[in-house]
């Protein structure tokens, strides 16, 4: 399915969209596969599927957590891949690989993306993989997997910018809401919205997911004004700390929603 | 020159800026202003006048005759323990918080390991009134406190990195977060030959008055300005860069990188990433790493903070992996070992990094006549601790 059941969803569904980010083998090894069945039941549109890195530059606290207790759990990737390609069976909502490109370039980008494509990803997201190291060296690899790779914006970056990476972005465009690592609180202010602002009225080619820091209904209804949806990473997973894990993610999913 | 970057910052496969987007305005601001800014006239005035007023360069070239006579040849020390901050740090910091001023930042951040590039920092950041953090493992705290202590004096604050192996790795890696943080004021002051595009290469040229001192020093004292042997330790890989610098394109000097053996090669509890490493990205740049399958930073050992790390230069990689350069190991005795020995025959306490250098001595035929030059990158008296406790054992 690949790239097609993304765009699916993009064309079915105009608004609203809710994403949320989970990652492998936290609270527990074999927690992955269960609780995207209970986020697809709960209605969650698409799964960012997070493989757990040692140095997650990007992530704040709660991220590099998740990542420590998931390593130390015994996840690693060929067991991502065998629960991807198990829960595949079971669900059709789109599910996005998230990583660092250190754990793509280490397995070989070939035998990644394959590994990818057959476990039933649908798309990539990598946020140290540079636009322009990709253009110049990695592109032309990545092109030949039915695969979306979806590129981040910030605040910071520019217009001009922002339409380069729309170009190379297939699937959505991934906004991040503020200049800060993952798991950032705090309200959206006047600049924030601004910058939603411009994002809505630049007309890009792919819709846009706003991400980072949206951790209340308050803020996902924000997010959703201004883009096609929102990504729930560091407070869904801050949420999963107590015993019943699957039973907090339901309530969490209806919390937002 | 044969090993430059090239446009993205790539010395041969290896480099490269693996950045988050968020980062990118401020890796393409410097990498578009860094040559510009610093070969501009004004800068260099004031660089090499720091260096030469402030930092009391040129270090002295030494020709150590009592080590000579033991090991049969003649060896010459580049003295950067004498710098002003007790190594070769300051010649960076001086240069990127020049450079830090010329953007217009107001905030320092930086990562340390073995605390002399936090305390180089804090004091130019003192030199430069401009507000300093320090990220340091909170390991490294522990094990390097006189540093910690001269930080602190020096008006920096001192966050400790409590991830990981709680050190060197992981406070870049807060370091970086911190730079995604606060995007607009903060400049990031990045102590080795590592990170992002431009920094090997800008930290590269800050250190190369090393290379350049030594050949006018080889020079006059010798009769000719290129050793035979250059041996320097490498954790990141800044003081080899530097001592190297002037010489990578004369085949003539045979270059020899001394890694952290730690309880051996073997033992699972070394940093020899040169050895064990293998492709991978570390701190936003393409290079040897040690990693597992998955490509999971594997932590690093050794009793030295400022090798404790699991990544090398993007340049050394190449270096390498060209076979430009040789690499040697030293475990965690032998460095000591190495320490003690300079200390008694020409009476100065290298630091324990630097003593991992010395300790390639043994390790090397040298030939009658031979002039090898061993980079004294700094001073002991923050590792007299450690050196104490061997005392005693």
């Amino acid at each position: 399915m690949g790239k097609q059941r993304l765009q699916q969803l993009f064309q079915q569904k105009k608004g609203n969209l809710l994403s949320i980010y989970l990652t492998a083998g936290y609270p527990r090894k074999d927690a992955m596969p269960l609780l995207i069945k209970t986020l697809a039941d709960k209605g969650v549109d698409f799964i960012e599927a997070g493989m757990p890195y040692s140095d997650p530059l990007a992530d704040g606290p709660t991220i590099q957590h998740s990542s420590s207790v998931a390593l130390q759990n015994g996840m690693n990737l060929s067991l991502y891949f065998k629960q991807i390609a198990q829960i595949r069976q079971e669900v059709d909502l789109p599910v996005l690989f998230m990583g660092y490109f250190n754990q793509v370039l280490r397995t070989g980008i070939d035998r990644f993306l394959q590994q990818c494509e057959t476990a039933g990803i649908d798309g990539l997201i990598i946020p140290d993989l540079s636009p322009e190291i990709y253009q110049a060296h990695y592109q032309k690899i990545f092109k030949k997997y039915d695969l979306s790779l979806i590129f981040l914006i910030s605040p910071t970056t520019s217009n001009e910018r922002i339409k380069m990476i729309d170009n190379l972005s297939s699937g959505f465009i991934y906004v991040v809401s503020s200049s800060a690592t993952t798991g950032k609180s705090g309200r959206f202010e006047e600049e924030h919205l601004q910058y939603f602002e411009k994002i809505r009225q630049m007309s890009l080619k792919n819709p846009a997911m706003i991400g980072f820091g949206i951790d209340s209904a308050e803020k996902y209804q924000t997010a959703c004004r201004y883009a096609h949806g929102a990504i729930i990473g560091s407070a869904f997973i801050k949420a999963l700390s107590s015993n019943d894990y699957l039973k907090s993610a339901g309530m969490f999913v209806e919390k937002i929603r | 020159m044969k090993y430059e970057v090239d446009q993205l910052g790539f010395y041969g496969r290896y480099g490269g800026a693996f950045i988050p987007e968020l980062l990118h305005k401020n890796i393409a601001e410097l990498q578009e202003k860094y040559l510009e800014i610093i070969e501009s006239p004004g800068f260099q005035r004031q660089f090499n006048q720091l260096l030469c007023d402030y930092a009391g360069r040129p270090s002295p070239l030494y020709f150590a005759k009592r080590l000579s006579e033991k090991y049969q040849t003649k060896i010459y020390l580049k003295r950067e323990d004498l710098n002003h901050t007790g190594s070769h740090k300051i010649n960076n910091t001086i240069g990127q918080i020049l450079l830090a001023k010329h953007l217009g930042k107001t905030r320092i951040i930086a990562e340390t390991g073995a605390g002399q590039h936090g305390v180089a920092t804090a004091t130019v950041a003192a030199l430069a009134g401009l507000e300093c953090v320090v990220y340091m493992g909170e390991k490294d705290i522990e094990r390097q406190a006189p540093n910690v202590a001269r930080m602190k004096m020096l008006g920096a604050t001192v966050k400790p990195a409590k991830s990981g192996s709680k050190t060197l790795k992981d406070a870049t890696n807060e370091a970086i977060r911190d730079w995604i943080n606060h995007p607009q004021d903060t400049y990031y002051i990045i102590g080795s030959v590592v990170g992002p595009h431009p920094y090997p290469d800008m930290v590269a040229r800050f250190q190369s008055v090393i290379s350049e001192e030594m050949m006018q020093q080889l020079a006059a004292q010798t009769g000719r300005d290129y050793p035979d042997r250059i041996i320097a330790c490498i954790g990141g890989g800044s003081n080899a860069a530097g001592a190297y610098y002037h010489f990578l394109d004369n085949d003539a000097v045979e270059l020899v990188s001394v890694e952290a053996g730690g309880l051996g090669i073997d033992s699972g509890h070394s940093a020899a990433t040169g050895v064990l490493g293998t492709d991978g990205i570390i701190h936003a740049s393409l290079t040897k790493l040690m990693q597992d399958n998955d490509g999971q930073i594997i932590e690093p050992y050794s009793i030295s903070a400022g090798l404790d790390y699991p990544g090398i230069g993007p340049l050394h990689a190449h270096l390498i992996s060209t076979g430009r350069t040789k690499v040697l190991t030293a475990t965690d005795d032998e460095a000591v070992k190495a320490g003690f020995e300079l200390t008694r025959l020409e009476g100065i306490i290298p630091a324990l990094e630097s003593a991992h250098a010395l300790a390639a001595l043994p390790k090397i035929n040298f030939k009658p006549g031979e002039i090898t030059v061993v980079n004294l990158s700094g001073r002991g008296d923050k590792d007299l601790a450690t050196y104490l406790k061997y005392l005693k054992d």
